[in-house]
């Protein structure tokens, strides 16, 4: 059960290899290549992101050939521009590169460096590609030269042709030789830019940003609206809100956060409308002044988390009254989701920890006890019929005060920088 | 004055003073009161812990902000013994920790734990061969520090972590007190579990300090209450006292990258000035921690030597400071093997970043001047 001879180094001295690294960053993009007469404009728009997503490491260098996309990383931590990269919606797979001179030596070291840089594997396969044909070894006698090389030069590896835990590709190009491994998986979707801006509803919760993720995936751009209402829901919920904004920057770059005062209105709502119904109102009044926003900013749809039956204002009656307000197309990403799957989404985008910070937000605040799951279009027509909300509506649409979130820029910083 | 008993603690720099009085001032609110206030205060932490976070290249969940060292060694070797000891109870460490992780793993062993106290070299080095022979079935712990406190000898950490690694039962805890900003530690690479870092051995606050522990990983809590830093260390959080240990963290590092063969060659010349007189024997390894000099002075007593040079102004020490209340001898160096005259007679000098050349000259011509007026007097 307790294997004591494991070895601690597993490359033997003397190959080399000590100043090996990886230097280059391949990014292949997959969807995109089929979208016929965009792809022009698809690409150019993935480079942009990408090279924002770079301002981390200013000696990266982004560029373009014609299939594909390479960052040069001129001494820049590898592990951390991957991680940055798969970010980044429109990307299907990346892999680290090293490019050697089209030199056996050359390539044999390169090759190790790949297999041992790898802590984690056990198991090895070469794959050899030629489209250089000048070069006096043939792929398959090259695949069995490195397998050599490698075996007899690192300990504790196997060749596993079929399910290796690391395979090295090597591709005698006519520049030069690309050794590459690592392949992970990108982003996926399409370049954030690509198809149009949405106004995304985001409370403090867990669904909202989700969301505003999984639109984001598809290559949309984001703005968001946050209705605030001071003092029945405190700083430190709206906090929370920007906290989540500069989240979301990491998929989407620039953000604007719109916060709407919604004191006034939400105070009316309670005071004139029936207890059942006040909540199915107040939903029709974030959507009116949600797409009054988005008029006014030429946005197109609107974004909302909501998930099929997960609350009362989320079954199927709410969501056709609360629907009726707007003729803006509702983009519904969490609609056939369970709770679990957007929790486990919410965790690997870094949102679920401010998410569940304990603050009351103006959705929970006014919880009736016994909200209508079913409430009827008459009776809201009603009961909005009896009241002139016209004066509170547009106020809280005036009120509106804009905050621009980008990656680089972390909200509360500035604040405390002295001290720290 | 010159001070050379640095690994004993430093002399806060004054940007951490001004931002632990600041903090202290304008954010006492408590960071889990509701109100705003409260909500700055916590912000506050929170961009300490973020910082923190960058700093050692770990994430904002694996810091927990403690009171330093001990309570450092303690909550990791405690807190993993008593909330994994179904798994095992057997703990493997080095005869040459600091008390605070000795005397915690006594305790445990008074509760029925089994542990393991890996013997070391000459120069106090442990061997990794030795820890993957000790290591059992039942074994849930490794602790070993990086940088001795007293003779300055680096641990070969790396290697321990990728042996620690082949364990996935196993958890290693490092002991980082004395080599936080003085060597280098990449906690994500060398796969190590816990990390006890202390503030005011980097010019931070007594008071302060850090442990790393990685994500996943549950503590034993030694304090119970309101359940703050993740429910592994409750208590009303010393906002002010992490925003100084940040700091001071972020400074260190600083010199570190600047500064750090201005540690070596303080160290050169003091070593070069002291193997002029045959009498002495430097006791620290060549390859050891920068800031850490060892040496004995056989037939003297260091005490007498220390209070000789105290007169004149210049501070140094015998062994670390938390052994120093027991007796005489220095129990690192006997588990080195060395003669009891050796270890009977040592002393310590440790380096910062602020020392000067100028200091450490100064030191030589006033050391020798103390033996030579001992020899006079003792002979």
């Amino acid at each position: 059960m307790y294997n004591f001879s494991r070895r601690v180094t597993r490359i033997k001295r003397g190959n080399g290899v000590d100043n090996m690294q990886y230097d280059h960053i391949v990014i292949r993009y997959g969807e995109m290549s089929l979208k016929g007469k965009n792809r022009k404009h698809f690409i150019a728009q993935l480079k942009e992101n990408l090279q924002k997503k770079l301002f981390e490491f200013p000696d990266a260098q982004l560029y373009k050939t014609r299939d594909r996309m390479y960052i040069q990383l001129n001494g820049e931590n590898h592990e951390k521009v991957m991680e940055r990269c798969q970010e980044v919606f429109g990307i299907q797979s990346l892999s680290l590169a090293i490019k050697v001179p089209n030199d056996l030596d050359e390539i044999k070291k390169g090759s190790l460096y790949a297999l041992t840089e790898n802590k984690e594997a056990r198991t090895f396969k070469i794959t050899t590609k030629r489209p250089n044909k000048q070069f006096p070894h043939g792929s398959q006698e090259m695949n069995q030269i490195l397998g050599g090389y490698l075996l007899s030069n690192s300990e504790g590896y196997q060749v596993d042709v079929h399910e290796p835990d690391v395979e090295i590709r090597v591709e005698i190009r006519h520049d030069a030789a690309y050794i590459t491994s690592r392949k992970v998986p990108g982003a996926g979707g399409l370049p954030v830019g690509t198809t149009g801006k949405t106004l995304l509803l985001l409370s403090g919760g867990i669904d909202s940003p989700v969301a505003g993720y999984l639109a984001m995936k598809r290559g949309v751009s984001l703005e968001a609206i946050h209705f605030f209402s001071p003092p029945y829901t405190s700083e430190r919920a709206k906090q929370k809100v920007l906290d989540l904004a500069q989240v979301l920057t990491r998929y989407g770059h620039d953000i604007k956060l719109h916060i709407v005062p919604f004191t006034r209105l939400q105070q009316k709502i309670y005071q004139y409308i029936p207890e059942g119904y006040a909540m199915t109102v107040m939903r029709r009044m974030m959507l009116r002044i949600g797409e009054e926003l988005a008029k006014k900013r030429s946005i197109l749809s609107l974004t909302t988390g909501e998930s099929l039956g997960q609350v009362a204002s989320q079954t199927m009656e709410s969501m056709n009254v609360i629907n009726e307000v707007t003729n803006y197309p509702i983009i519904r990403p969490l609609v056939a989701m369970d709770k679990l799957e957007i929790i486990d989404i919410s965790k690997k985008i870094g949102t679920y920890d401010i998410s569940i910070r304990p603050y009351e937000d103006c959705c929970t605040v006014f919880v009736p006890k016994q909200p209508k799951t079913r409430p009827r279009r008459e009776k809201i027509h009603q009961f909005e019929d009896q009241v002139d909300f016209s004066k509170e509506l547009q106020e809280a649409v005036d009120g509106i005060e804009t905050l621009t979130f980008k990656e680089e820029q972390t909200a509360t910083e500035n604040k405390f920088d002295d001290l720290l | 004055m010159i001070y050379l008993d640095n690994s004993a603690t430093t002399r806060p720099y004054p940007e951490v003073l001004k931002s632990y009085q600041k903090a202290a001032s304008q954010y006492y609110a408590n960071p889990s009161s509701i109100h705003h206030f409260g909500g700055e205060a916590e912000q506050l932490l929170s961009r300490a812990r973020n910082q923190a976070a960058a700093l050692l290249d770990v994430e904002e969940e694996e810091i927990i902000f403690t009171s330093g060292g001990t309570e450092g060694n303690n909550l990791a070797i405690k807190g993993i013994a008593l909330e994994h000891q179904n798994r095992g109870r057997h703990i493997i460490t080095s005869q040459i920790e600091h008390p605070s992780v000795l005397e915690a793993c006594k305790a445990l062993e008074s509760m029925g734990f089994e542990v393991t106290y890996i013997p070391v070299d000459h120069y106090g080095k442990v061997n990794p061969d030795d820890i993957q022979k000790a290591i059992r079935p039942d074994t849930i712990l490794i602790s070993i520090m990086h940088v001795n406190s007293e003779l300055g000898t680096i641990q070969p950490i790396d290697q321990i972590g990728m042996i620690a690694d082949q364990y996935p039962k196993l958890f290693f805890h490092v002991d980082h007190v004395q080599g936080l900003g003085k060597v280098p530690l990449h906690l994500k690479k060398a796969r190590v579990d816990l990390c006890t870092m202390s503030g005011h051995k980097i010019h931070g606050l007594k008071g302060t300090g850090i442990l790393y522990v990685r994500k996943g990983i549950k503590l034993h809590p030694l304090l119970h209450g309101g359940g703050q830093e993740r429910n592994q260390r409750s208590g009303t959080e010393n906002v002010a006292g992490a925003v100084s240990m940040v700091k001071a963290m972020r400074l260190i590092f600083e010199e570190q990258n600047q500064q750090f063969h201005h540690l070596k060659s303080l160290s050169r010349q003091l070593r070069e000035c002291l193997k002029q007189d045959e009498r002495i024997r430097i006791n620290s390894p060549q390859d050891g921690a920068p800031h850490i000099v060892n040496l004995s002075v056989p037939g003297f007593k260091p005490e007498v030597i220390i209070h000789a040079l105290g007169k004149r102004d210049i501070y140094i020490s015998t062994k670390s400071a938390c052994s120093s209340k027991h007796a005489d001898e220095s129990a690192v160096l006997s588990a080195c093997g060395l003669d009891p005259k050796y270890t009977k007679s040592a002393l310590r000098i440790s380096f910062s970043y602020l020392n000067t050349d100028q200091e450490v000259q100064t030191f030589c011509t006033t050391f020798r001047d103390v033996l030579h007026e001992l020899k006079e007097v003792m002979g």
